[in-house]
């Protein structure tokens, strides 16, 4: 394994991070005037590095399994497929970002630069094969991820999002690193593999206790139940695109990072996790459902409506399987178009004067306000609530098909009789937007780079989605494969 | 490859709820209205080219476009009867609405047309996720047409519908995974003549029955319905009633009866007392309703009840008669929901103390009600009699109290019935304003009628229909038989006797040969 290879394996993390520190230069010289700029610059760079992990995903079979600096980065079919959906999202994020804060006077050239060093920190985190590159690739992406929660300085609710976010993703750094130390301690290795076998040779209680403490510390990455505490005050203080941003592209690096976890080096004690995880799937559906009964906010409400997917997407890995891990991917693709597509909806959602408008009582009657608009929640909304022939169905077909092959019948009629409790919600969403009537002015145009990105996801949300299931079968199992060596 | 004719009936509604979208309210109708004609035409064409007692399944289409499930179409003739339900009542909905809604016209017709695709595609999936995708799919059109166009209780109406039949159906799922992973396939035709165990044919017997009987809807879940109907405009409270009602028997039979053979014979008694009760308590009250959509609804739910106890009397008469209760009902309820839309888009109440006398002024309406209304009793030579004699008949085969029950159930349903009739169009005037009310125009006329003709041939010659299906149910009935339980009705044939009742024998014979030596 020459270097060469190492670094030709993570040209995706360096160009973006040699990106980013340009972007910075040019920030300090020019000062805000080139946001806008930097913004473009660093779309284009998220979008070359999502095309060069697709040329990734095809090759990293044959290049001795995409293993680079010695088996700390794995640029393995999995990685590059979490990674794809990562710089995607993070580009479809920062392309609907400007507006808002332009808006409120905010907008600075650091947000960019923030976002590719989020990227870059995700992409190690996927592509993490040691426990080592996993806890950096962690913290950078949680640092630049509190930074951006406090974007909007002035605004208390954005500073005290920041502020939540940082102890309590700091308290769960700690919890990951006192995990690590007990695995390290207990098997003399931070290496998934060196990992697996020592626990193939024995796996103490002590050891136990690591695994638990890596769990648990990734489940308040992912905002699973019970660590979900800070999710709907976090995605309601901190600005739209922020919350848009920490709703999609760091949920798939997090879930990346659990399913890598749980199927390489944890592979042979699934009996050890698997309670876990069902648990928290259950009581993320159910949490996920019933808190959102109640909300008013819209941001808050899908705080929670997040909190509820995890909890599908963990009934897949709970699966424990390649058919599970394909269809987590699958799930975390259709999740991240709906997650997107919602927030964009939001984001254009203002009164004629700017103010963004966010609870319901603001988009009453927004179907005579706004049909396109409106018929495109609709079509978002649905799909979160999983109903066919919507394609957030498939979704969920396909999590409760891998936990059906796996014997896991009661937990899939639990998951799924649960569902119908979020479904509530998701309709009266509708029920607010076509059967209420009108009672305050919205803005009537948006901007067509909105309107791309909403009509994206919403395109493949639609039942035309269905035409991709059989590609995203393939991808996605081809992905799962990079695991059948550890099962 | 034969000429899709299945997903050309799927494609023309398809396009027209789309252009419906963002077109204007009077362009919005007639492309409504000529896409369902277009459809009703293809359906006929689609009979007519229907070979009796040929293949089971016909006019078969398969594209493998999806992971996991494949886009194959099919039917038989139980499908092909349902279908031409569908097809016919969809232009007579889109005529009832065509003065009645005048917000948001084009949405409305884009719901309707979306909703014709949804049922068409229920009946021809032979694809078991493929049906589910449809039958699931229908929930959002009707919480839309309940909930934006509906009446002064919508919200409410539209959630329960909503929910109920989501809570039903989820289960489905699971018991369809669990059943394609076990059989290998996803297959209709292929799973019609799969044998699961009996200890898991319970459990997915199980999670069927939740869906189908919310959808059926069977008591004691039935409550979503009479809401459902009382708060949908009337389009939507005929394509509830016709159409939608009949995806819960079309489930029994297509699904059920045939993969779980075991398990049904299993709960048939189960389904039993469910229907016995659901045929008098529904009666019962429909009889103290003051609301005339109210009645009609609960109306349903008795007339599905015998549907129920048809399907599990496990023999080709009770399964007939039930598909006949539910081309009938189809039919007859639809056309009863009219006619109340009539009166109510003139009067805009459904209180049945507001009418009286109709027959005086509308004597031409009180005609058309007045066939409705006998055949909703199942009077002779109109569609339900046939249906429900068939289904009871069968039924009595299987157990005679089950009979008796579900037969006073009929005989309380001419009582809620004709004491509608009589206080709504018998009597005396009462209220100015109804008494001032026109009699019906063209469109009513053009609604009406058909109906009114459809009822009449299914009642006078009922083998029109029962022909395509014949070669079905008793495909149905031989791959139920093995599992077919006993009851108390004791139908064992005796031996016949030799001679007629009156043979006197030995002295007869010897009389006739005399008389032969003659």
């Amino acid at each position: 394994m020459s270097y060469a290879t190492s670094l030709y394996l993570t040209a995706a993390e360096i160009g973006l991070s040699i990106t980013a520190l340009v972007l910075l230069l040019l920030a300090a010289w020019n000062g805000d005037r080139s946001a806008r700029l930097l913004t473009i610059i660093a779309v284009a760079a998220l979008v070359g590095a999502a095309i060069f992990s697709i040329g990734l995903f095809d090759r990293s079979a044959s290049e001795v399994a995409g293993r680079a600096f010695g088996d700390l980065y794995r640029a393995d079919a999995f990685g590059s497929f979490g990674k794809v959906l990562i710089y995607l999202a993070s580009a479809a994020v920062l392309i609907v970002t400007p507006r808002f804060f332009t808006q409120l006077g905010g907008y600075r050239a650091e947000y960019p630069v923030l976002m590719l060093f989020n990227a870059v920190g995700m992409g190690i985190m996927v592509s993490a094969t040691d426990l080592m590159t996993l806890y950096i690739g962690l913290e950078m992406s949680s640092l630049s991820s509190y930074v951006l929660a406090s974007f909007l300085r002035q605004d208390d609710r954005s500073s005290e999002a920041g502020l939540k976010y940082f102890v309590l993703g700091a308290l769960a750094s700690g919890i990951i690193l006192y995990g690590v130390s007990l695995v390290y301690g207990f098997t003399g290795s931070t290496n998934y593999d060196g990992i697996r076998a020592a626990f193939a040779l024995d796996f103490s209680t002590g050891a136990l206790f690591g695994v638990v403490f890596v769990l648990a510390g990734v489940a308040f990455k992912i905002s699973a139940v019970p660590f979900h505490m800070w999710t709907p005050d976090v995605y309601e203080g901190a600005p739209t695109p922020v919350t848009a941003f920490f709703a999609s592209a760091p949920k798939v690096a997090a879930m990346g990072v659990l399913v890598r976890i749980a199927m390489d080096p944890f592979a042979g004690e699934v009996d050890a996790w698997r309670q876990i995880i069902i648990f928290a799937a259950l009581a993320s559906i159910v949490v996920g459902a019933l808190g959102a009964i109640g909300q008013q906010n819209l941001k808050r409400l899908l705080a929670y409506s997040s909190i509820n997917n995890v909890g599908f997407i963990l009934i897949g890995l709970a699966a424990a399987t390649a058919a599970g891990v394909a269809s987590v991917l699958t799930y975390l693709t259709i999740y991240v178009a709906m997650v997107i597509g919602s927030f964009t909806a939001l984001l254009m959602l203002r009164d004629p004067a700017g103010q963004n408008l966010e609870t319901f009582a603001d988009i009453a009657g927004l179907s005579t306000r706004r049909p396109a608009l409106a018929w495109c929640l609709l079509v978002l909304m649905f799909s979160l609530a999983g109903i066919p022939p919507l394609f957030g169905f498939w979704g969920k077909f396909v999590v409760f098909q891998a936990a059906v092959q796996a014997d896991l019948v009661a937990l899939a009629a639990i998951g799924i009789a649960a569902s119908v409790i979020g479904a509530f919600y998701y309709l009266k969403f509708i029920k607010v937007m076509f059967f209420d009537e009108p009672t305050r002015d919205v803005e009537t145009s948006s901007p067509v780079s909105h309107w791309a990105v909403l009509g994206v996801c919403v395109a493949i949300l639609s039942p035309l989605g269905y035409l991709l299931t059989i590609p995203l079968g393939e991808w996605t199992a081809q992905a799962a494969a990079s695991f059948v060596a550890a099962m | 490859m034969e000429f899709p004719i299945l997903s050309l009936m799927l494609a023309v509604p398809l396009a027209g709820a789309i252009a419906c979208l963002f077109l204007g309210a009077h362009t919005a109708r007639m492309v409504a209205l000529v896409a369902t004609l277009v459809d009703l035409a293809l359906g006929v064409l689609l009979w007519l080219n229907y070979d009796i007692g040929g293949a089971q399944w016909q006019f078969t289409e398969r594209a493998e476009i999806f992971a996991g499930f494949s886009y194959a179409l099919g039917i038989d003739g139980i499908a092909l009867m349902l279908i031409m339900l569908s097809v016919f009542l969809m232009p007579i909905c889109i005529l009832a609405s065509w003065d009645a809604i005048s917000k948001r016209v084009g949405e409305y017709m884009s719901a309707f047309l979306l909703m014709e695709v949804l049922m068409i595609g229920v009946f021809a999936s032979q694809d078991m996720f493929l049906f589910y995708i449809f039958f699931e799919a229908g929930l959002i059109p009707m919480y839309l047409i309940i909930g934006v166009w509906g009446g002064d209780n919508r919200i409410y109406a539209s959630y329960k519908f909503f929910l109920y039949t989501l809570l039903g159906s989820v289960l489905m799922l699971i018991a369809m995974l669990w059943m394609a992973n076990e059989a290998g396939t996803t297959d209709i035709p292929t799973l019609l003549n799969y044998d699961f165990s009996p200890q898991a044919q319970t459990w997915l017997w199980l999670a069927f029955f939740a869906s189908f009987a919310v959808k059926m809807p069977m008591w004691p879940v039935h409550t979503w319905l009479p809401d459902a109907h009382v708060q949908a405009p009337t389009a939507g409270s005929v394509i509830l009633a016709g159409v939608l009602l009949k995806l819960g028997g079309y489930g029994f039979i297509r699904f059920s009866l045939p993969m779980f053979p075991e398990a049904s014979a299993q709960f048939t008694w189960f389904v039993f007392v469910l229907s016995m009760i659901a045929v008098i308590y529904t009666s019962l009250v429909a009889l103290v309703q003051s609301d005339m959509k109210k009645l009609i609804a609960y109306s349903s739910v008795a007339h599905m009840a015998i549907v129920t106890a048809g399907i599990f009397a496990f023999n080709a008469q009770g399964i007939e008669g039930a598909v006949m209760v539910m081309l009938g009902h189809g039919l007859v309820s639809g056309a009863l929901f009219l006619c109340v839309g009539v009166i109510y888009d003139r009067l805009h109440t459904r209180e049945i103390a507001r009418y009286g006398g109709l027959a005086i002024n509308m004597p031409r309406y009180a005609l058309f009600f007045l066939l409705f209304t006998m055949a909703s009793i199942g009077l002779p030579g109109t569609s339900n009699f046939v249906g429900e004699f068939l289904a009871l008949a069968g039924l009595y085969k299987v157990s005679t109290l089950v009979t008796l029950v579900c037969t006073t159930g009929i005989i309380l349903g001419a009582a809620y019935m004709l004491y509608l009739y009589r206080r709504v169009v018998f009597g005396l005037q009462v209220n100015e304003d109804a008494a001032r009310m026109p009699d019906l125009n063209a469109r009513e006329w053009a609604m009406l009628a058909p109906i009114a003709a459809a009822v009449l041939w299914m009642g006078v010659y009922p083998e029109s229909f029962l022909a395509p299906m014949r070669q079905d149910i008793a495909a149905l009935e031989a791959r139920v038989a093995r599992a077919a339980p006993d009851f108390d009705a004791d139908n064992t044939i005796g031996t016949p006797r030799e001679h007629n009742a009156n043979y006197v024998g030995f002295a007869h014979g010897e009389a006739r040969g005399e008389e032969g030596a003659h």
